[in-house]
């Protein structure tokens, strides 16, 4: 073991970067960075499941995101009884039918014989079943909406301990995943990434303008938190003595502790998705997985289902995203479906992954805190580039101050070249495949 | 009953804008599905290189406005055309030069080059949104319809109208032009013949002395002319906003393995299914069955099958259905 000294380097260098942003920024942003890193760290674990133990190419993260982001709504939001009186039975019928309907073309389309009276039984099944799951969905659904619209409108969730959505958050995702692995793997590679491509739209879409389900643009906020808010926290003797102790306000502890709390949570769903993996790559599973990835046609001949394989690695690895998904809602404490762009969800993701060495838990690990720290931290150093490059320029010059506006947006560039560049010169990334 | 009415009602709102918005797909499936022929990867960067191109257009077009040049009664952004066609394709020689030449070079997997063009991807949107911002921008000028909805009720005495405006009118003519140049340099030129057998068979086309670096080049060169002159034509039918150019991948896509990856007349034919799929399915059809059936049967409901925002959804049941059950489009590209 003698790469350690590296992976430790990389580590702790990582650490002394979030220390140094607590002295000289501020300890709340510190952890803020910390958190999302950690969050996005699992979500590179889940590509890295995919890309890295099997070859999938899944370009539709930020859907199965915001899906298991879905899970912290429906699990944790206080039910809105007005709501399921008005259309909660109608829409979950409407749902039943659709489900049926299309389950029934796909069983007419397996059980019958092939021939124009197969066909004609299909497009039957197919506008009956729209026709009347239309009749029933619309109105309930419209009802729902109607239901004290300000601040309501939907039929709220379960009222449970909001942490139980991560898991459920996973299942989620995973069920999307098996539906889209069913159609498009085993095919050409390029097609799993056209239709995860095309599942991710979809999602945001019925996120956003199914009202019901999640008030679409208008936001699920306030959810019930996994650790007690600051002003909550605020008020507890304990962060009162700290706070005389250590010479900060009382909200600055606060707001600390709460973030360390939801760093703890984090750290330990991370280590144990770590653990799981490194035993999952290390047992003839992954022994097995490695190799389909590496020559598909060898294991296909040593009698491996290689599409039933590539079905459960995409299943698993979609899984993963939707638990980091929910956790990401639970620390936001709001559903905002508006705010998910691929950039960001998707492609960023497969940055972290690239960069920390694709086939490596603790690669996809250590992208992950690099990447999402540049990210964060590329703002302010995009500004003060294009404040040094343009500084030749009269400060009233139009070019200058366009630039100076736009100048958040190097940071894309600067992700695209360090992808670009790992890609080439590093393709195994800073902590390589062993 | 009138059904006169009624397809006026329909060319209107579904066939006119279809064909204009499937001209635009069409261009840019076509470039989608020669890169794929040729350099035999999914090009990611596509629609973002298209936004690219489309805001040179679009400042050069300023430029020209704002020193008094105008087109007359056409936009100002065809003159601007070329300054947009020559920095895209010197853009996509240079992201070759730089990036994909090294993985043909040691014949990487597809999947790498889709990676790469991802790289290229993030870097073209920073470019974009730093040169024009990420915002809405309208560059239309001239005169706006051909014919309108009143000048076509007035002449034709009918109750419905149809507007022909000027930016469709364009996109028909324009991708005509260009579908027809391209055909006749596929099927004519020795270029053109070059690429095919390239796209054919790569080690006879090798062996037959076609140089593959200028099959290259000149396939980047026709994609990014089609590139630029279907983001500049949907800018003009529409409005220009680097995040929508992105998100016409996924009809991009859909329409090239429709037709068939690599498969040029496919992806024409591919794109306008798409197209007309797009907007017939999210029309609401109430009053073109006001016009078509007796009074006393005239539908109650909107009778929409989708809402607009959903017309994802109908690109992505398309790509399903062709992977379900031809998945290697209706004229057979490539295969699996």
């Amino acid at each position: 073991m003698s790469i350690n000294f590296r992976n430790i380097g990389l580590f702790s260098f990582m650490a002394l970067a979030l220390i140094l942003t607590g002295m000289f920024q501020s300890w709340t942003l510190s952890l803020t960075i910390l958190n999302m890193c950690l969050i996005s760290a699992i979500m590179a674990l889940g590509v890295n499941i995919q890309w890295g133990y099997a070859g999938l190419f899944n370009v539709g993260v930020m859907g199965f995101t915001a899906f298991g982001g879905l899970a912290a709504v429906l699990i944790a939001m206080p039910p809105v009884h007005d709501a399921w009186a008005a259309g909660g039975f109608g829409v979950l019928l409407g749902l039943m039918l659709g489900a049926a309907s299309i389950f029934g073309a796909i069983m007419v389309w397996q059980r019958m014989k092939p021939g124009k009276l197969r066909v004609a039984a299909l497009i039957a099944v197919l506008v009956l079943g729209y026709v009347l799951t239309r009749l029933i969905f619309a109105p309930a659904a419209s009802a729902i909406m109607r239901v004290n619209p300000a601040t309501e409108g939907y039929l709220g969730g379960l009222g449970l301990p909001v942490v139980l959505s991560w898991p459920v958050g996973a299942l989620f995702a995973a069920g999307l995943a098996w539906m889209v692995g069913k159609i498009a793997l085993g095919l050409r590679s390029d097609y799993l990434a056209i239709a995860t491509l095309g599942i991710s739209e979809i999602v945001i879409a019925v996120l956003k303008f199914e009202g019901w389900l999640s008030r679409g643009v208008n936001n699920v906020s306030g959810i019930p938190r996994a650790i007690p808010r600051p002003v909550e926290l605020q008020t507890r003797d304990w962060v009162q003595a700290l706070a005389e102790r250590s010479g900060f306000t009382n909200a600055e502890v606060a707001s600390v502790f709460e973030k360390l709390g939801y760093a703890l949570l984090f750290m330990v769903v991370l280590g144990l998705l770590i653990w799981l993996s490194e035993k999952a790559l290390n047992s003839p599973w992954g022994r097995m997985m490695r190799a389909i990835r590496d020559n598909e046609t060898a294991a296909r001949a040593m009698g491996k289902d290689v599409t039933r394989r590539h079905l459960m690695v995409f299943v698993l690895g979609s899984g993963v995203c939707g638990l980091a998904g929910a956790m990401m809602v639970t620390l936001d404490g709001q559903l905002t479906p508006g705010s998910y762009e691929p950039l960001r969800y998707t492609f960023l993701i497969w940055v972290m992954v690239i960069v920390g060495g694709s086939g490596n838990n603790w690669g996809a690990v250590i992208g992950g805190f690099i990447i999402w720290f540049l990210w964060v931290q590329a703002e302010p150093a995009g500004r003060w580039l294009m404040d040094t490059l343009t500084s030749g320029l009269a400060s009233d010059s139009v070019v200058r101050t366009h630039l100076m506006t736009q100048a958040a947006h190097t940071r894309l560039i600067m992700m695209g070249l360090a992808l670009l560049l790992m890609l080439r010169f590093a393709p195994r990334g800073l902590i390589p495949e062993r | 009953m009138d059904p006169l009415n009624a397809i006026v009602l329909l060319a209107n709102f579904v066939i006119v804008p279809a064909l204009a918005y499937g001209s635009q797909l069409a261009l840019g499936a076509l470039g989608i599905t020669l890169i794929y022929g040729i350099l035999r990867f999914s090009h990611f960067a596509h629609g973002d290189i298209m936004a690219f191109g489309t805001a040179i257009v679009i400042l050069t077009t300023w430029g020209l406005q704002s020193a008094g040049i105008t087109f007359g009664f056409l936009p100002t952004a065809l003159l601007a055309l070329p300054v947009g066609i020559a920095a895209t394709v010197l853009y996509l020689l240079a992201a070759d030069r730089t990036v994909y030449r090294f993985y043909r070079k040691v014949r990487a997997r597809p999947m790498i080059f889709v990676m790469a063009s991802l790289g290229v991807m993030f870097v073209t949107n920073g470019l974009t949104r730093l040169i024009i911002g990420p915002g809405e921008r309208r560059f239309d000028d001239g005169t706006r319809f051909v014919f309108s909805v009143r000048d076509f009720r007035e002449w034709s005495g009918l109750a419905e109208g149809l507007a022909l405006r000027s930016a469709q009118a364009l996109t028909l003519v324009v991708a005509l032009l260009a579908m027809a140049l391209l055909f006749w340099f596929l099927n004519r030129t020795r270029s053109g013949k070059s690429m095919r057998a390239y796209s054919d068979n790569e080690d006879l086309a090798l062996l037959s002395g076609i140089n593959p670096e200028r099959v290259v080049i000149i396939t980047w060169a026709i994609a990014g002319t089609l590139m630029v002159l279907a983001g500049t034509l949907y800018g003009l039918d529409k409005s220009f906003r680097p995040f929508t150019y992105f998100q016409l991948l996924l009809p991009f896509f859909a329409a090239a393995i429709l037709g068939g990856l690599g498969n040029p007349l496919g992806a024409i034919v591919g794109a306008y299914v798409v197209a007309f799929s797009e907007m017939g399915i999210t029309y609401a059809w109430r009053r073109f069955f006001q016009h078509m059936l007796p009074d006393d049967w005239a539908p109650a409901g909107l009778l929409q099958l989708l809402p607009v925002d959903y017309k994802f959804a109908v690109t992505f049941a398309i790509l399903v259905l062709v992977l379900i059950f031809r998945p290697t489009g209706i004229f057979r590209g490539k295969s699996i």
